[in-house]
């Protein structure tokens, strides 16, 4: 399946993006090479290929036990008081480029 | 090392003698990098930000030490730098970007703040691709870096200027960060050592995410050995990091002392398939000799699948990368550029 110029112009506008003619050409491009990539890897027959969730299933884990039990190390018991002091309000609103004194102000990306 | 050495010939072991045999102090070696990147860096331009507050407060806490006559920590009054995309309380962090140009972090990157806790100095952040995407340095939002070796090329990416300033001898070590190659090219590039260390072995707590499963934070250093230092410094488990592996750090310097004879080294023959360049071939080769010199055992391997890595990194990473690069987007696409996206 290619993805076509009106594809595009629909997930662009999804996204809201502006695409100037240019752009929109460039991204034909780079998304359909990506599909070229995945019918590429759709070529290799990984039937007996085991189901990798991630890659670090092998440092650390308890190997006697099956699942998410394998990474108990990872995991802590809960705690009342919160797992760490939260930054100060004051410390977290340093960035903010506008602020209400409260929260930060950003544009509205929703409405259009 | 004695004073009057150009800052490109320290070692971490040269800079920490040195200072603990008063020869020279913190202080004044760190203010020996800043004149060297003074007058450097303008035309290589591996720095986004100098860091001299903080620099020369740690170095005279480490000067203190000297004078106190107390131990030293492993890296004491090491001048080092750290690729921008590591987040550094109370300095400036872009990740190579306009849209971070005013971002003052409230915190430290677990990396940066174990290299600290061992007395190292850090002197600034230093210039890479945007977000750590690219492959030449020539994407960052402020200024391309030049390969110090030869002005004329690029340093490779996206890590160019941590590798361009250990070459330039702007930094006895410098951190990186690699996700699909970003700490092994620009090394090779610029010809110094990089590391790209096991995933979970070092915390990427702080570390702006490219690609998180497939992030990770690594040295460059002008010697294997210095880089077997730093990675010692800023390995293991982190409660910060839930990937961080919870596996002993072994002392990789004392490992370096071992024999290479016996080892068993495989040589995949896809990696010497069309597009490899004859130089570079030529090297490798030399170094394969060499090692079957030293005793190695010299075993050619096929690694079939090679041709698939390329499609399945530009498939995963992009996925990866997709989350929060959309919400830039978005910024970037209402407020028309980059810059304003936060303004």
């Amino acid at each position: 399946m290619k993805v076509t110029d009106k594809d595009v112009a629909y997930v662009a506008d999804l996204a809201n993006l502006e695409l100037t003619i240019d752009e929109r050409a460039r991204m034909l491009r780079d998304l359909n090479s990506i599909l070229e990539y995945v019918d590429r890897l759709n070529q290799l027959n990984t039937e007996n290929v085991e189901p990798m969730a991630q890659v670090s299933d092998r440092y650390g884990v308890d190997e006697s036990k099956q699942g998410s039990d394998r990474f108990a190390y990872a995991s802590r018991e809960d705690v009342k008081e919160g797992l760490r002091a939260s930054l100060p309000h004051e410390e977290a609103m340093k960035n903010a480029p506008e602020t209400d004194g409260t929260f930060f102000v950003v544009p509205k990306v929703i409405e259009r | 090392m004695t004073v009057g050495s150009q800052t490109n010939e320290y070692t971490i072991e040269s800079a920490l003698s040195a200072i603990a045999g008063r020869q020279i102090t913190a202080t004044a070696l760190a203010g020996e990098f800043y004149a060297r990147i003074k007058k450097e860096d303008a035309e290589i331009g591996a720095f986004l930000t100098l860091s001299e507050e903080r620099a020369f407060a740690q170095a005279e806490r480490i000067d203190e030490m000297v004078a106190d006559g107390k131990p030293l920590p492993p890296l004491a009054g090491v001048p080092i730098a750290i690729k921008d995309v590591m987040v550094t309380r109370g300095v400036r962090t872009t990740a190579g970007s306009k849209i971070l140009e005013n971002f003052v972090p409230p915190y430290d990157c677990t990396a940066v703040a174990r290299l600290e806790a061992a007395g190292a100095v850090v002197l600034g952040k230093l210039n890479c691709d945007e977000f750590a995407m690219g492959s030449s340095t020539e994407n960052s939002a402020y200024h391309p870096v030049r390969n110090p070796r030869d002005k004329s090329r690029v340093p490779g990416g996206s890590s160019g200027g941590s590798a361009a300033a250990v070459a330039a001898g702007m930094a006895v070590a410098t951190l990186g960060s690699d996700t699909g190659g970003s700490i092994r090219q620009p090394a090779s590039f610029c010809g110094v050592v990089g590391l790209k260390p096991t995933y979970g072995r070092v915390s990427r707590y702080g570390l702006i995410a490219f690609a998180s499963a497939l992030d990770h934070i690594g040295p460059f250093a002008n010697t294997v050995k210095d880089a077997a230092l730093v990675l010692h410094t800023i390995a293991g488990r982190d409660p910060m990091d839930s990937t961080s592996a919870d596996v002993p750090v072994p002392d990789y310097v004392a490992e370096l002392e071992k024999p290479v004879r016996g080892l068993k080294v495989g040589v995949a023959k896809e990696y010497f398939g069309s597009g490899l360049d004859a130089e570079v071939r030529t090297a490798v080769e030399a170094a394969i000799q060499k090692l079957a010199g030293l005793g190695c055992e010299i075993v050619p391997v096929s690694l079939p699948h090679t041709e698939y890595a390329i499609p399945a990194y530009y498939i995963v990473a992009t996925d990866f990368a997709r989350a929060p690069r959309r919400h830039w987007r978005k910024c970037i696409a209402r407020r028309g550029t980059a810059a304003s996206a936060w303004k």
